[in-house]
C-alpha cells in the first residue's frame, strides 16, 4: 500500500483516513465539536434518540446528554430562534431543520433577527448559530423533501451558506460552520449521504480552517498540463453530476475543469475567474430552479470580470420554475450528465 | 346570529371596575418613588420624541403614553441579573434599567437601526417585527438555567403579538423546556386600529393555560399592582417554578405611532375615560396620601424631567447620518469577500 509511505511516523501518527459516509462524516464533526467546546448544543426534531430522520445525529445525545443534544418540539421558527437567545447568552447552538421544505416557518427569524443582529449592535453582538438543512433530491421522496431553497437566504446579507459534495469536505464544513462566529446554513446534499469518501481528521485540539466556508476546490483538473475548453461549476449534489459529464466529455476529446465551489454565499468569484482564464467557457449547475438562482448572480459577475476571456455565454443547467416535480419525474427535472454535456456542447458551438 | 363572527365578551381592557385585587404586596416607599421618578422621566421624553417627530427631526415616533405604569412598575421588579427583550415601545422599561433613552433616537431619525450595548443594562434590542422578540428571550432564558444562572427573562409583548405563530411556539417552547421567562403582555386596546378582541376570545391571561404557562391579569394602570404581579411572578420562576406570564390591561392615550390617526377607528369616550386613570396623577396622588413624598420630591422629578427633555432634543438634532461605507464594518464577523468587494467600490465613489 502506497498511502503507507507518506504517513507520518512516530508519535504524531494520524488515524489512516476511514472511508466514510457524507453523513457520517457530519456526525464525527458534530461530536468532535460537542467534546471541544461544551458550549456548542446540538438541536432539533427528533435529533436525540433516533439521531435524526437520516441518523446524522446517531449516538451523540448517548454520549453528551440531553442537555447539549435536545430534542424539540415541532416548530422551526422555535428551533432557530430559541437558538439566537441560546446563541446571545454565549453558546454555540446547531440547529437541524428535518427537511428543505420546513425551513419556512423559521424563514422570518433567520432573515430578520439571526441575518441582522451583528450589523443592527455594531457588531457587539456575534450569533454562531448554525443551521443544517438537508436538501436537494434524487432520494425518490414526497412533496417538500427535495428542493433547493438556497437562493431564498443568499439574497440576505449576514448569512453564510455552504454545501459540501464530498465526505472530507463535510466533516471540514461542519466545523467550520460552529467555529465561524457568523451564522452559517449548511445546504446538506441529503442525496449523497451514503457516498462514501475519505475523512482526515485533524489532530486533537487543532482549530478548524474556516476558509472551506469560502472557498472553491478544483474538483477536476483539465487535462494534464491544466488547459481545457470549459469549466464546469458546480455545488453539493450537483457536483458528482458535473464530474459524469466531464468524463463523459472527455471520452469525445473535451477537456472540462470542475469547480466544487463549496460556499454560496459568498462565491469564491477568483477561483471561478482562474478557472474561466484557463478555459473560456463557463456553464454553471445546480439543482435549484435557474430563474434568480445562484447560477444567474454567477452568470453575471463572470461576465462582468471575464467578458474579454469568454468564448461563450456563460450557460446555466438547473431546475425549471415549476413546483419539484413528483419523484417519479424528478431525474427529467434534475440536471444530470445528459443535460450539462448538451450545455456544454452549445457552448462549444459559439 | 351565528356565533363564529359574533361579537364576543370583550377582552379589550374594560374601563375602571375598582374591584381590582389590591396587591398583596407593596413597593418600598423608596422603590415606589423611583418608580413615580422614571414614570414622569418616560413620559418627557416621550412628548419631546413625538414633538420632534412632528417638526420632521425624527421619521416615526411610538409614544408610550398612558402605558408608564404596566412598563416602569414591571420593570423595577426585575433584579440586576434579570433580562429583558422588549418590542419596540417599551421606553419606559428601558428608563428604568438604566438605559438612556437619547439612545432610542438614532433608530428613530434613521441614523442607526438600534443597536446599543444591550449587554450593559441586560435590556436586548428593540424588535420591530411583531413577536418576534420571544422566541430568542426564551432561547435566552433555556441558556440561563442551563447556565444555572440566577437570573429570569421578561418579554414584553402586546396583545396584537399574541396573534403571531411564534408567540405560540414560544409558549409551548418555554412550558417544554420550563424556561426562567416570564411573558408580560401589555393589552393596550388595539393593535394599530384592530381592537383586542380581534385578536382573543378568551382573555389574555388564560392565553398561556393550554400551553402549560400559567397567567395572571393586572390593572396595567396601576403601577403597584405592576410591580406586585411582576415580583410574585418572578418568585415563582425563579424558584423553578416554571414560565409565567402577566396580562397588563392598560390603554395606549396616544396614537399607535405617529403615522396613525385614531380618530378614525376609535371613539373619543373611550381615550376620555382612560385618560381619567392617568397612571401618573395616580401614583402621586398615592404617595401624597401615604406621605412617602414630599413637594421637594416633585419639584426635583420635575425638573430632571424638563432636563431630560431638553437634552433629548439637544441630542437629537446632533445626530448625524452614518457613512454608508461605515455599514459594512459589521454584516459578518470575519471577512466576507462580497462585502469587502462592495466596501472597497463604496469608498471608491
Ligand atoms: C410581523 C409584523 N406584522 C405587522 C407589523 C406592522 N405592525 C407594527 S405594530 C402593529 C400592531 C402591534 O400591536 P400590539 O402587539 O398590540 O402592540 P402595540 O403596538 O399595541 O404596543 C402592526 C400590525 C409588524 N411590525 N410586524
Amino acid at each position: 500500500m502506497t498511502a503507507a509511505v507518506f504517513a507520518p511516523t512516530g508519535a504524531e501518527a494520524a488515524a489512516p483516513a476511514a472511508q466514510v459516509g457524507l453523513g457520517q462524516a457530519i456526525n464525527q464533526a458534530l461530536a468532535a465539536e460537542l467534546a471541544a467546546d461544551e458550549k456548542v448544543l446540538v438541536m432539533g426534531e427528533d435529533v436525540g434518540a433516533l439521531g435524526g430522520v437520516f441518523r446524522v445525529t446517531a449516538g451523540l445525545r448517548e454520549r453528551f446528554g440531553t442537555d447539549r443534544v435536545r430534542d424539540t418540539p415541532l416548530g422551526e421558527a422555535g428551533i432557530v430562534g430559541t437558538a439566537i437567545g441560546l446563541a446571545l447568552r454565549g453558546y454555540r447552538p446547531v440547529c437541524e431543520i428535518q427537511f428543505d421544505g420546513f425551513v419556512f416557518p423559521a424563514f422570518s427569524q433567520i432573515t430578520t433577527q439571526l441575518a441582522k443582529l451583528r450589523a443592527r449592535s455594531g457588531g457587539r453582538l456575534s450569533l454562531p448559530v448554525t443551521i443544517r438543512i438537508p436538501y436537494g433530491g434524487r432520494i425518490g421522496a414526497v412533496e417538500h423533501h427535495s428542493e433547493s431553497p438556497e437562493a431564498l437566504f443568499a439574497h440576505t446579507a449576514g448569512l453564510r451558506l455552504v454545501s459540501p459534495s464530498n465526505s472530507q469536505d463535510a466533516y471540514d464544513i461542519t466545523r467550520a460552520a460552529i467555529a465561524c462566529p457568523d451564522p452559517v446554513i449548511v445546504f446538506e446534499p441529503k442525496g449523497l449521504y451514503w457516498s462514501k469518501g475519505q475523512v482526515a481528521e485533524p489532530p486533537d485540539g487543532a482549530a478548524p480552517d474556516l476558509s472551506v466556508l469560502n472557498r472553491a476546490r478544483v474538483a477536476r483538473r483539465a487535462g494534464e498540463t491544466g488547459g481545457g475548453q470549459v469549466t464546469l461549476a458546480a455545488y453539493g449534489p450537483s457536483v458528482p453530476q458535473a464530474l459524469a459529464a466531464a468524463e463523459r466529455l472527455a471520452e469525445d476529446g473535451v477537456e472540462s475543469e470542475v469547480l466544487d465551489l463549496r460556499a454560496i454565499s459568498p462565491i469564491d468569484f477568483d477561483a471561478i475567474a482562474e478557472s474561466v482564464a484557463r478555459t473560456g467557457r463557463l456553464v454553471v449547475v445546480h439543482e435549484a430552479p435557474v430563474f434568480f438562482g445562484a447560477g444567474a448572480e454567477i452568470a453575471a459577475r463572470v461576465t462582468e470580470r471575464c467578458f474579454y476571456l469568454l468564448e461563450a455565454p456563460v450557460l446555466r443547467v438547473g431546475g425549471y420554475h415549476l413546483p419539484y416535480p413528483p419523484a417519479l419525474i424528478e431525474h427529467d427535472y434534475l440536471p444530470g450528465p445528459e443535460r450539462i454535456v448538451a450545455a456544454v456542447r452549445r457552448a462549444l458551438d459559439f | 346570529m351565528p356565533t363564529a363572527l359574533a361579537p364576543s365578551p370583550s377582552p379589550v381592557p374594560a374601563p375602571p371596575a375598582g374591584d381590582e385585587t389590591p396587591p398583596a404586596i407593596r413597593p418600598e416607599p423608596a422603590v415606589r418613588r423611583a418608580i413615580y421618578r422614571d414614570m414622569v422621566l418616560t413620559r418627557a421624553f416621550d412628548q419631546a420624541a413625538t414633538a420632534l417627530q412632528r417638526q420632521g427631526e425624527l421619521a416615526l415616533w411610538a409614544p408610550s403614553l398612558g402605558q408608564e405604569a404596566a412598563q416602569v412598575g414591571s420593570a423595577h421588579a426585575l433584579g440586576e441579573e434579570d433580562w429583558v427583550f422588549p418590542s419596540y415601545r417599551e421606553h419606559g422599561v428601558l428608563q428604568s434599567r438604566g438605559v438612556d433613552l437619547k439612545q432610542l433616537l438614532p433608530l428613530f431619525r434613521g441614523a442607526d437601526n438600534g443597536g446599543w450595548d444591550s449587554e450593559a443594562h441586560r435590556v436586548h434590542l428593540y424588535t420591530l417585527v411583531v413577536g418576534a422578540q420571544t422566541l430568542p428571550a426564551v432561547g435566552y432564558a433555556m441558556g440561563l438555567a442551563l447556565d444555572g444562572a440566577a437570573g429570569a427573562v421578561v418579554v414584553y409583548l402586546g396583545d396584537g403579538a399574541t396573534s403571531q405563530g411564534e408567540v405560540s411556539e414560544a409558549l409551548v417552547w418555554a412550558a417544554s423546556c420550563a424556561a426562567p421567562v416570564l411573558f408580560f403582555v401589555q393589552n393596550n386596546g388595539w393593535a394599530i386600529s384592530t381592537p383586542t378582541r380581534t385578536q382573543a376570545r378568551v382573555a389574555l391571561a388564560r392565553r398561556g393555560e393550554g400551553f402549560g404557562v400559567p397567567g395572571v391579569a393586572v390593572d396595567g394602570n396601576d403601577a403597584d399592582a405592576c410591580w406586585a404581579a411582576t415580583a410574585a411572578a418572578l418568585g415563582r420562576i425563579k424558584a423553578g417554578q416554571g414560565p409565567q406570564l402577566i396580562e397588563a390591561l392598560t390603554y395606549r392615550l396616544g396614537p399607535h405611532t405617529t403615522s396613525d390617526d385614531p380618530s378614525r377607528y376609535r371613539p373619543a369616550e373611550e381615550e376620555a375615560s382612560w385618560m381619567a386613570r392617568d397612571p401618573i396623577p395616580r401614583l402621586r396622588a398615592g404617595l401624597e396620601e401615604d406621605g412617602q413624598a414630599d413637594a421637594d420630591f416633585f419639584a426635583e422629578v420635575d425638573s430632571a424631567a424638563a432636563a431630560l427633555a431638553a437634552e433629548s432634543r439637544r441630542s437629537c438634532l446632533g445626530i448625524e447620518p452614518p457613512d454608508l461605507s461605515t455599514c459594512f464594518d459589521w454584516v459578518y464577523g470575519t471577512e466576507h469577500s462580497l462585502v469587502a468587494e462592495e466596501r472597497a467600490g463604496v469608498a471608491g465613489r
